[in-house]
């Protein structure tokens, strides 16, 4: 053996002996790091999930979009064709061109055996409908012989609701027609259609024997075309679109149906994907505390390599390839997780879905949830491991603390080029994942207030502990708050981790709750919970005396005038959609409105005055005066002072916007968009709206039956039905909440184990000095009990706080609600995580009851 | 050839400055065996610190080999000292996670060389480990584990090795036996060694003694004469701790 000449200082020459010790190094760190890493899992789970899901959805909807409209053009309008349309419809057909009509309406529905009554939405449909996609019933047989009689197919929950079966009588209006079958699916209708309204499917031919058209109940009649794969629809409709426009039809094709449920998956996929990209940063928290934790550990080892010849890139590169390692393997578990919820999501959801979704790997989703996860896990990771190039190899030599070891100085580059990238990581994903950049900014500047907001608190609880020790009290629990402030203690780790699971937990509960209440409170507050529509102007007195005769009150009688806009401040309306204000749907919709000369509880003026003459904007104003929603007044861009002219069934009406009104729609009370001063519409041709209060479940059915025995054409609904089925719909939705706030818990947890392990060695080392210095086993229990159990109260309790906070900001801006703290289910949240975070603290200290007091000797 | 010139460190202590080591000034020709002795507190490891490049002086320089490590920042230092130098801890400072014959090779793998195992294969041999190269540390005793920071330490041939207090952790016999290692190697491979110590037995195995006190150079038998040496083994404790009846002192 010989000394080596000098030799110049050359770089390395291979990487693959410096990944080779990376490997070798992380030898018996590889599973505690891979627990860190894998904080990220759940996250990237929820992103895989949510985007495969979303892929698989829309290319069902691809693939069925022609089921999903039942052909290939589509004209609907409220009213039967105008003439010019039937006769374009006429000149299709005999060009060869098929067609099948749907004529949709609500009807009661009355089984005579029984006496059972139901509101029904009836779909009168022509032989051929649908053109694309089969409609499946039971027996097969019914829907094959549908046009062979007055049959009618059902939704299984009418029979059920009205207490017949296959084979009794169902009238509907004037018609009578004889059950058949039921209905298994119907292509293009989510599962929800039958809870929302049960179906009843009829040949179009009976459609007169029920009268009920005749009457001017609402009604959607539709014409299905079905064209050869060369003919573009657009072709047909382009020549016609005045035509067509002017006759109030809409028209939609495959391409356009298929565009706007498309949108509306993106929409709801975005928003699960916030949730996703908050579970995503949840788990870069614990990723960073964990790694902070496998640092410390490193220090000893880091200190030799630094002595023996290894630079400071060299180090960071062999700890930056074990986490980028792990960090892959906890990603790909998240992957595998998320690529599993795939396949279940669809029976979930299923219902509210007008596709079936067939179920396949997307593997953009897959690469992109991948990638995300891997980087940050990565960015996380390298906040607490670029500490690791500023240990000094004279920590081999004389040791400091682990905080002393591992100080930086402030404006060390690359510490600061790490957190840059950390945020800019966060705003940009959190960018390209919302909705709109806006959305994306506000989550991303939420998460760091919220961080803010708790780092802050964190500093508080180690200023208060440090006042607020008192040499009277016991031993255990001072030296469990002195833990809280002593150096390198895991006071703001566990306050940020845990505070944040709570915060995120306890604002999905006190929204989901708000949301509930909010529902329950409005439902209560309506007094009548009998509604009568397709009241005729004729029946409207002798139905109120009949309710009135049977011994219930009547709450409101209510007329309804249907009219369309026609001048905005004299633009016409024609002229207003070549704007862009004017393709707003306030602006082309048909309106029901009403007049009166009295404000109803469920609303209240936000800007201008009622209906009063001695406050018109100037007396010689004759115009009758309007109250608009200040919603509706926003989408047609005008104010206070604005003259609007309405075509009231073919008559002018004129009137001047006096007022604009906050309208509690989520009231089971007949609101409308536009009121008039009585004397614009009282000589207008006018329906009615009934709201009665009757005392029990059997009066309100006796009452339905008589009067649809008496006026068949008058529908009614019993708002306690209402409300079951607007809970059934809403447990659906609540039953996704609850998961999503489960899973955060449950995301909570390997983020807190992190945060405890960052200084469970420190720890360990001080029970283990206790103990040789004669502290029982249950006095350094206690120590750390106290510990955990101020830490976990005062994390639950800042992220709690918080999160009301963050309840109230989305009860107030995003549901545009009131918001009630529901303190004591807060409560019980609060001790929860404490509980755990007492489990989680007590089990990671458990090595301290292990280790003997020798073993601390030993090590020095 | 070491070179320290007028070394000095200070650490800010409240308002002023607090100087550990003082114009330190010496130089150690290629090859020599040194111990560089004190009491505690007296600067010694300070001192190994800035010899070794692992930390910078205050003022005054270290030329090793000609190289001034003042003028190199620390990747650079980090990069020479994988090249020469090599290191022996009092608390072995092997790498837990690693094998022994892993430990031998990281300093050959840092710089990416090839035949790294079958280098640190030799020098296990050599230190009398040949049959224990896949041992953790953990498993292996204090003298066991110091053997392999020896061989660790010699695997990329330095031209100088510093030893912190090596036997400081080691019972009498296995001491001995890494003190002969440290020679024996010093002889063979013609690296310069420092060793750092309060063990007057350990020093008097070297050809050459510097004393330091309070952060000063208080003796060095090179300037002093042959004989300095032997008077302090034969009078000095260097410290109270280190029993005298060590059989070397009168060796």
């Amino acid at each position: 053996m010989s000394a080596a000449e000098a030799t110049p200082i050359a770089p390395p020459a291979s990487r693959l002996p410096l990944l080779r010790l990376a490997w070798r190094e992380s030898r018996t760190a590889r599973r505690r790091l891979l627990l860190y890493m894998s904080s990220i899992f759940l996250g990237v789970a929820a992103l895989v999930a949510i985007d495969s899901f979303a892929a698989n959805v829309t290319q069902s909807v691809a693939e069925q979009s022609r089921s999903l409209l039942g052909g290939d053009l589509s004209l609907a309008s409220r009213q039967p064709f105008a003439a010019p349309v039937d006769s374009l419809l006429d000149s299709l057909r005999r060009a060869g061109t098929p067609l099948a009509r749907v004529t949709s309406f609500a009807s009661m529905a009355l089984a005579p055996r029984t006496g059972g009554t139901r509101l029904a939405q009836v779909r009168a449909v022509s032989r051929n409908y649908p053109f694309y996609g089969t409609v499946v019933s039971e027996p097969a047989a019914a829907w094959r012989e549908l046009h062979d009689g007055a049959h009618a197919v059902v939704d299984p929950g009418l029979l059920v609701a009205l207490d017949a079966h296959v084979g009794d009588t169902l009238t509907l209006g004037y018609g009578r027609f004889v059950i058949t079958g039921t209905l298994t699916s119907v292509p293009g209708d989510p599962g929800v259609a039958a809870i929302v309204g049960p179906r009843v499917f009829i040949a179009e031919r009976f459609v007169p024997e029920t009268q009920l058209l005749s009457f001017g109940s609402r009604a959607e009649f539709e014409a299905l075309l079905k064209l050869p794969d060369t003919v573009d629809p657009r072709t047909i409709l382009t020549p016609h679109k005045p035509m067509l426009e002017a006759a109030r039809v809409r028209t939609r094709t495959v391409a356009e149906s298929e565009a706007n449920l498309t949108q509306a998956i993106e929409r709801l996929t975005r928003f699960l994907g916030v949730v996703g990209l908050i579970a995503l940063l949840l788990g870069g928290v614990g990723v960073a505390s964990g790694v902070h934790a496998f640092v410390a550990r490193k220090i000893d080892t880091v200190a030799v390599l630094r002595c023996v010849g290894a630079t400071s890139g060299q180090v960071l590169a062999i700890y930056v390839t074990q986490a980028a390692a792990m960090g892959l393997l906890g990603a790909a578990a998240g992957v595998a997780l998320g690529v599993g919820v795939q396949f279940l999501l669809p029976h979930v959801v299923r219902d509210f879905l007008p596709v079936d979704v067939s179920v396949h790997l997307v593997p953009r989703a897959v690469v992109s949830g991948l990638l995300v996860g891997v980087w940050v896990a990565l960015v996380f990771a390298l906040r607490p491991l670029v500490a690791l190039r500023s240990v000094s190899p004279l920590q081999a030599l004389r040791r400091d603390t682990d905080a002393g070891a591992l100080a930086m100085r402030w404006r060390d580059w690359p510490r600061v080029a790490v957190n840059t990238a950390l945020v800019a990581s966060v705003v940009a994903i959190a960018v390209t994942r919302a909705a709109t950049p806006r959305q994306g900014l506000v989550v991303a500047a939420g998460v760091a207030l919220a961080m803010f907001v708790l780092w802050v608190s964190a500093v508080l609880v180690v200023a208060a502990a440090r006042r607020g020790v008192r040499g009277g009290w016991p031993y255990v629990l001072r030296q469990g708050i002195a833990n809280l402030y002593r150096p390198a203690n895991q006071t703001r780790s566990v306050v940020l981790a845990l505070g944040f699971g709570a915060f995120l937990v306890t604002t999905l509960y006190l929204v989901q709750t708000n949301l509930l209440g909010q529902f329950n409170a409005d439902a209560a507050a309506s007094n009548a919970n009998l509604l009568f529509f397709d009241v005729q102007e004729g029946q409207a007195l002798g139905l109120d005396s009949a309710i009135r005769a049977a011994g219930y009150p009547v709450q409101q009688r209510t007329p309804l005038v249907s009219m369309r806009i026609r001048e905005i401040n004299g633009v016409s309306v024609r002229d207003l959609q070549r704007t862009p204000r004017g393709r707003s749907w306030a602006v082309a919709r048909e309106y029901r409105s009403t007049f009166r000369d009295t404000l109803v509880h469920s609303e209240k003026i936000v800007a201008g005055r009622w209906f009063d003459a001695a406050h018109r904007a100037s007396p010689a104003d004759t115009l009758p005066g309007l109250s608009l929603d200040e919603g509706v007044a926003k989408e047609l861009h005008v104010k206070v002072g604005d003259v609007i002219a309405w075509d009231v069934q073919g008559v002018p009406v004129t009137t001047r916007l006096t007022s604009l009104r906050a309208v509690n729609w989520a009231r089971f009370e007949p609101n409308f968009f536009a009121v008039f001063e009585p004397r614009a519409l009282e000589a207008a041709p006018k329906q009615y709206v009934l709201l009665a209060r009757v005392p029990d479940a059997t009066a309100i059915a006796r009452l339905q039956r008589d009067v649809v025995r008496r006026y068949p054409n008058v529908s009614s609904i019993d708002l306690s039905l209402v409300l079951g089925t607007v809970n059934r719909i809403v447990s659906k939705v609540s039953l996704a909440i609850r998961f999503l706030a489960l899973f955060s818990l449950v995301m909570g947890v390997p983020v807190l184990s992190s945060a405890v392990a960052a200084t469970r060695r420190q720890r360990v080392r001080e029970g283990v000095l206790l103990k040789t210095l004669g502290a029982t086993r249950r006095q350094i229990g206690r120590i750390m009990l106290a510990e955990y159990a101020v830490l976990g109260v005062l994390a639950s309790a800042a992220g709690t706080l918080l999160s009301f906070g963050g309840a109230w900001g989305l009860m107030r801006f995003v549901f545009e609600q009131e918001f009630r703290p529901a303190w004591l289910p807060a409560l019980l949240i609060a001790l929860l995580l404490t509980a755990l975070t007492l489990l989680i603290g007590l089990l990671a200290g458990r090595d301290v009851y292990r280790e003997t007091p020798v073993a601390a000797l030993r090590e020095g | 050839m070491l070179v320290a010139r007028e070394l000095t460190k200070e650490y800010r202590s409240g308002g002023g400055a607090l100087a550990v080591l003082r114009d330190v000034t010496f130089t150690i020709p290629q090859g020599s065996f040194v111990a560089i002795v004190g009491p505690s507190g007296s600067g010694k490891t300070t001192l190994l610190g800035l010899l070794a490049g692992l930390d910078t002086a205050t003022r005054g320089d270290v030329l090793l080999d000609g190289t001034s490590l003042a003028a190199l920042d620390e990747d650079a230092r980090a990069r020479l000292r994988g090249e020469k130098v090599g290191f022996v801890f009092q608390s072995f400072q092997l790498i837990p996670t690693l094998t022994a014959i892993e430990n031998v090779q990281v300093p050959l793998e840092l710089r990416g060389e090839r035949g790294a195992e079958v280098r640190a294969r030799e020098l296990l041999d050599r230190v009398g480990l040949g049959d224990r190269t896949s041992h953790f540390p953990a498993q292996l005793s204090g003298g066991e584990q110091q053997r392999v920071a020896i061989a660790r330490a010699f695997v990329n041939r330095p031209r100088i090795l510093f030893a912190d207090e090596p036997t400081g952790n080691l019972d009498a016999a296995s001491g001995a036996r890494v003190v002969e290692l440290l020679e024996a190697l010093n002889r063979e491979s013609g690296s310069t060694v420092v060793l750092v110590t309060h063990d007057a037995a350990l020093a008097s195995h070297a050809q050459r003694l510097i004393r330091l006190a309070d952060g000063c150079v208080v003796q060095d038998s090179a300037t002093d004469g042959a004989n300095g040496l032997l008077k302090v083994a034969a009078s000095d404790t260097l410290t109270s701790s280190v029993p005298e009846e060590t059989p070397e002192v009168s060796a």
